[in-house]
């Protein structure tokens, strides 16, 4: 369809941070913080000079594969996880870890790749590498716990992407069509590239990938995980399965659940990975909904959540980093250390509470007034209690722990600055955003023209706040709080952590004994058969042996006498 | 002028330049000698396939006498693409000769070496180029007793049993094609294979045509090295030089297979080879063996040389197997797959031959600890390993899939279950190395061991870059096995 011509202006979003990962594994120093930062800004100016509508193909055997796709919805994240991207690499700068560095940028260049898949095919590839370069992120911790909590991140990821391939190859055999468009929920096959998504998505019971494994990663290697995988799946599940109203409920669930976790929970990067949870079900409703408000509400969100989940998640690894700490019962009383992160998380912290001006704000109240006109009241009451619980865990609990609470009288200093750096970046951008929402709009794929500040939102979100910030004050009096305790929480993961090891340890005792009477059954069957083919086929063995050079011959002639026979015979 | 006798040149040039060589003492300047006639050879046979691609097949009068009295040099879509593989790694490996002679040759030997390697060439390509049925026989002479010599110059003193073997049934293979030869020019009076194709069908009813496909179908199966003839093939490229032993993998038996096809599809005909006679099956029953037989071998043995010589006995197997089927796909399967795997195995005994030149031999026991000593000819062995075992973007995997495709389309789904279970077998016999090389510590006591001279690594990756980059690109290798399978099918139709 396209000229090798076109497909040469058109590089491959993808090829900027391969290139930049195979040279940062070769540089050191300056040159490589000068070749990474590069990659997202090359990349990113690459993409902004895309024109919607261009396709590159790519013949792989039968295969037509769309390896390149632009249109408005892809456009979108493609800005997004460069600017992400950026901001990332820079925050993680100072490191002279060359696994994360090489991992971090395949991890965004392989989810922007998935971002501009036209086709099911080209979406598993970078899907996989997704999975696979964010684990090595996990493990770059190198401890135990990172370890343990890498493997079972990545056995939900290659789950994921076994039923994408499955759902991809089952509809290639039915359909023959393979492009990447709205499947919507009708076939098996759909099903399971639904579940796929739902797993990346972090749908209920299928998400303690994400609480287990990103609390568990280095202070920046979680900042890009937080980025990228999950806002992949919005963006697959918005293409794929935009209007499915079953989405509105898991949503919903989704959004409300992950509070008493969080509440409760001491580890603030845990948190947050809940927090991350409860916002990704704001886009899971804005997506089951369907609508043109709904959907560019969804997007929205996810482009605003990598800001500024990423910003608290950034300031959380500036507080470990330099604390060696993220517990919120270690911590407390590091605002006169750390005023500028204390100030920065703060603005983070008040994003992510959707106050007017922030925003988070612009794009929650699209869902939330898209939920009103389509005459969902229950689910719009879940959502205000979700809302009210975000200022709870996220807004409050957050910065009130690590920064205020009871002085630890811990040794601290600021972070580098790149650190600094990033997160100002990207508060700077939370804050433009919110008091000039015309930036993110003016972008986003769907047309259904909107304004966030009337009186009506803005009245309706000031009151929650309001009460909600009197509810934790009133708890906090009448010491009816949660107190922090040092403890590790355990929700679903229960089933992964304690119930299916115990479960494993019964059936390896019975298999045990079963073994060994099996065993040496199986031993001496197996033992035969190796010695049988060695005994032919080692080295002295009748086939591989050098044979004198009559019997040599002798086959000859016995294989000439054969042909001869069995061409005469016919 | 020059343009219009290429044909010839092309077997002339390293024909006459094999005895100039002995003029030249210096083994240095010889060395550059040849590297220059090779490097001419290739670009002769470039200019024939493009000459072959913009105006169809050449056909070369020999001192202007027309055929089918006079000898007939004839260039097609099938040849032209063997020529250029022939003397693509023919260029290649004199290259990389160098610095691996020096190690495993004796000094006054050299001169000798790179004559004999020219005749081999010239044979080779005297095969692949003539029109003429006794010529094939010239040739296959020539270029045979060329590599009984470069066996014989190996520095382990078993190569010389191992080239004596090999003359013998090379030289009873020879001599079964020439007596097949013989049948046919006494019923058709004709040696042009153009003629013979059209004179044959008349006699085809006759014991003595029947005859001479008999000993044809056994006299090249001996040279191709298809089970259970390929008796000679182990021990000859085990001892050989590197140089010599990845120069015959890459050419020799791939020659061969182009005079078994020339021979079956082109005088005989699909009609009377696969279907009045049973040649099919036969192949197929002895193709099955030679996957699964030469892999297994090949798992169990300690001279990594002989190993891959094995692994070659299974891939000729997949070939055959290929050719067997008789339909465009299994064709294009087997062309295909002999122009992938002169890459790979090329590549792969190249490598080998880096690892020898510091340790002097290639046991499984000098693998120890090569993966950080010598990284990138290891890196070589495990992507050259990757495409034997089959691996999607190598070219191993496009060969086998359009094989299994062939076997499927003639609902023989047991052969794709052989082609899977030799691939297993396969991963096996890589993982040995990959384990000796990446997971052991190196020997204390053991000689030092670094990195393989330059002049060696870049002949070496350019086979296997090779290798990949036509198992990611395609079309090209495809399409011209595709033209080239429809030729063979229409021919004798």
């Amino acid at each position: 369809m396209n000229s090798r011509g076109e497909a040469m202006t058109n590089l491959h979003p993808f090829l900027p941070f391969l290139i930049a990962a195979i040279l940062a594994a070769f540089t050191r120093g300056s040159l490589r913080s000068a070749i990474m930062l590069a990659a997202p800004l090359f990349g990113g100016y690459q993409v902004m000079q895309a024109e919607s509508g261009t396709m590159v193909m790519l013949q792989v055997l039968d295969l037509e594969l769309i390896i390149y796709r632009v249109d408005e919805l892809s456009l979108l994240f493609g800005y997004l996880f460069h600017l992400g991207a950026f901001i990332c690499i820079l925050f993680a700068l100072h490191l002279k870890d060359t696994l994360q560095h090489v991992a971090g940028l395949l991890y965004a260049g392989s989810a922007i790749g998935a971002v501009f898949a036209g086709d099911l095919f080209t979406l598993f590839v970078f899907w996989e590498v997704l999975g696979l370069t964010s684990a090595f992120l996990i493990w770059a911790s190198r401890d135990e716990r990172s370890f343990h909590a890498g493997l079972r991140y990545f056995l939900f990821q290659v789950l994921s992407g076994v039923l994408l391939l499955g759902g991809a190859l089952w509809i290639w055999w039915t359909t023959g069509d393979i492009s990447f468009n709205e499947i919507g929920l009708g076939s098996g096959a759909s099903w399971l590239i639904f579940m796929a998504f739902g797993i990346k998505c972090g749908f209920p019971l299928l998400h303690n990938w994400i609480t287990d494994g990103y609390p568990a990663s280095t202070p920046t290697g979680t900042v890009f995980l937080c980025a990228f995988t999950t806002k992949a799946a919005i963006y697959a599940m918005a293409r794929g399965f935009p209007g499915t109203e079953i989405l509105i409920y898991i949503g919903a669930f989704m959004a409300c659940y992950p509070i008493f976790f969080a509440v409760i929970e001491n580890d603030l990067r845990k948190v947050l990975a809940y927090s991350m949870i409860n916002q990704l079900g704001f886009m899971v409703v804005g997506i089951g909904i369907g609508s043109a408000l709904a959907l560019n509400g969804a997007v929205g969100h996810a482009f605003n959540d990598v800001l500024f989940k990423g910003l608290l998640f950034m300031s959380m690894g500036a507080v470990l980093y330099v604390t060696g700490r993220s517990k919120a019962s270690d911590l407390g009383g590091l605002y006169r250390a750390m005023p500028i992160t204390t100030t920065l998380c703060i603005i983070g912290a008040m994003t992510i509470s959707a106050f007017p001006l922030f925003s988070a704000f612009v794009s929650k109240s699209m869902v939330m007034t898209a939920l009103l006109d389509e005459g969902h009241w229950g689910i719009w009451m879940a959502m205000l209690f979700a809302s009210a619980g975000v200022l709870e865990h996220a807004g409050i609990k957050i910065p009130y722990f690590a920064f205020f609470a009871h002085d630890q009288s811990i040794k601290a200093k600021e972070p580098p600055v790149n650190m600094l750096l990033a997160m100002a970046i990207a508060a700077v951008l939370c804050v433009a955003i919110g008091s000039y929402p015309a930036i993110l709009y003016n972008i986003l794929p769907y047309d259904a023209p909107y304004s966030p500040y009337d009186i009506t939102h803005v009245l309706t979100q000031m009151q929650l706040l309001a009460f909600a910030i009197l509810g934790v004050v009133f708890l906090h009096r009448t010491g009816r709080y949660p107190d922090e305790i040092p403890s590790v929480n355990l929700d679903a993961e229960w089933f992964f952590r304690r119930m299916f090891p115990a479960i494993y340890r019964g059936i390896k005792v019975v298999i045990s004994v079963l073994g060994e009477m099996g065993g040496q059954a199986v031993r001496f069957t197996l033992g035969f058969f190796l010695d049988k083919l060695s005994r032919h086929h080692g080295p002295s063995g009748i086939l591989a042996r050098t044979w004198p050079t009559g019997s040599m011959v002798l086959w000859v002639m016995v294989l000439l006498f054969l042909y001869l026979i069995l061409y005469y015979v016919e | 002028m020059i343009s219009h006798n290429l044909p010839a040149l092309q077997i002339v040039l390293p024909l006459i330049s094999a005895p100039l060589c002995l003029l030249l003492l210096r083994p240095k300047l010889v060395w550059i000698f040849t590297l220059v006639v090779c490097l001419a050879t290739l670009g002769i046979s470039v200019e024939l396939l493009s000459l072959v691609i913009n105006t169809g097949a050449i056909s070369y009068e020999m001192g202007n006498w027309a055929p089918p009295w006079g000898i007939e040099l004839r260039v097609d879509e099938i040849s032209s693409f063997v020529l250029l593989i022939v003397s693509l790694i023919g260029a290649v490996v004199i290259l990389y000769a160098r610095k691996s002679v020096e190690r495993e040759i004796p000094p006054h030997k050299h001169t000798l070496f790179y004559s004999a390697y020219l005749l081999c060439l010239a044979g080779l390509l005297g095969i692949v180029i003539t029109g003429d049925a006794f010529n094939v026989f010239v040739f296959l002479e020539i270029s045979s007793l060329s590599t009984y010599t470069l066996v014989a110059l190996g520095n382990d003193r078993r190569a010389l049993t191992a080239a004596f073997q090999y003359l013998i049934m090379g030289t009873l293979g020879a001599t079964f094609i020439l007596i097949g030869i013989g049948l046919m020019y006494m019923m058709t009076g004709t040696l042009n294979i153009q003629d013979l194709a059209g004179r044959i069908p008349e006699v085809l009813d006759t014991r003595t045509i029947r005859a001479s496909f008999a000993f044809l179908t056994v006299g090249i199966c001996l040279k191709l090295a298809l089970f259970p003839l390929h008796l000679w093939l182990p021990n000859s490229y085990a001892y050989a030089p590197s140089a010599v032993s990845a120069f015959l993998s890459a050419t020799a038996t791939k020659v061969a297979i182009y005079v078994l096809l020339r021979f079956v599809f082109i005088i005989f005909g699909v009609t009377f080879a696969f279907e009045v006679m049973p040649m099919g099956t036969v192949l197929m029953l002895m193709s099955i063996p030679a996957i699964l037989i030469g892999s297994t071998v090949a798992i169990f043995q300690q001279n990594i040389k002989r190993m891959l010589a094995y692994s070659s006995v299974a891939q000729i197997g997949y070939m055959i197997l290929g050719i067997s089927l008789a339909s465009v796909t299994g064709l294009t399967s087997g062309i295909l797959h002999l122009f992938n795997h002169a890459l790979m195995k090329g590549g792969l005994f190249l490598a080998l031959g880096g690892i020898a030149y510091h340790t002097g031999a290639a046991r499984i026991e000098h693998f120890k600890g090569l993966g950080q000593t010598m990284p990138w000819t290891m890196a070589a062995i495990v992507v050259g390993g990757l495409s034997l075992i089959g691996v999607p973007l190598t070219v191993g995997f496009v060969s086998k899939w359009y094989l299994v495709l062939a076997a499927l389309e003639q609902g023989y789904w047991p052969i794709a279950v052989v082609v899977l279970v030799g691939s297993l077998l396969a991963v096996i016999y890589m993982w040995k190395l990959v384990e000796a090389a990446y997971f052991n510590k190196v020997d204390k006591n053991e000689v030092v061991v670094r990195e393989a001279p330059l002049q060696m690594l870049i002949p070496t990756w350019l086979l296997i870059a090779a290798s990949l980059y036509f198992g990611i690109h395609t079309e090209l290798t495809i399409d011209a096995a595709q033209k080239a399978a429809e030729l063979l099918m229409e021919a004798g139709r």
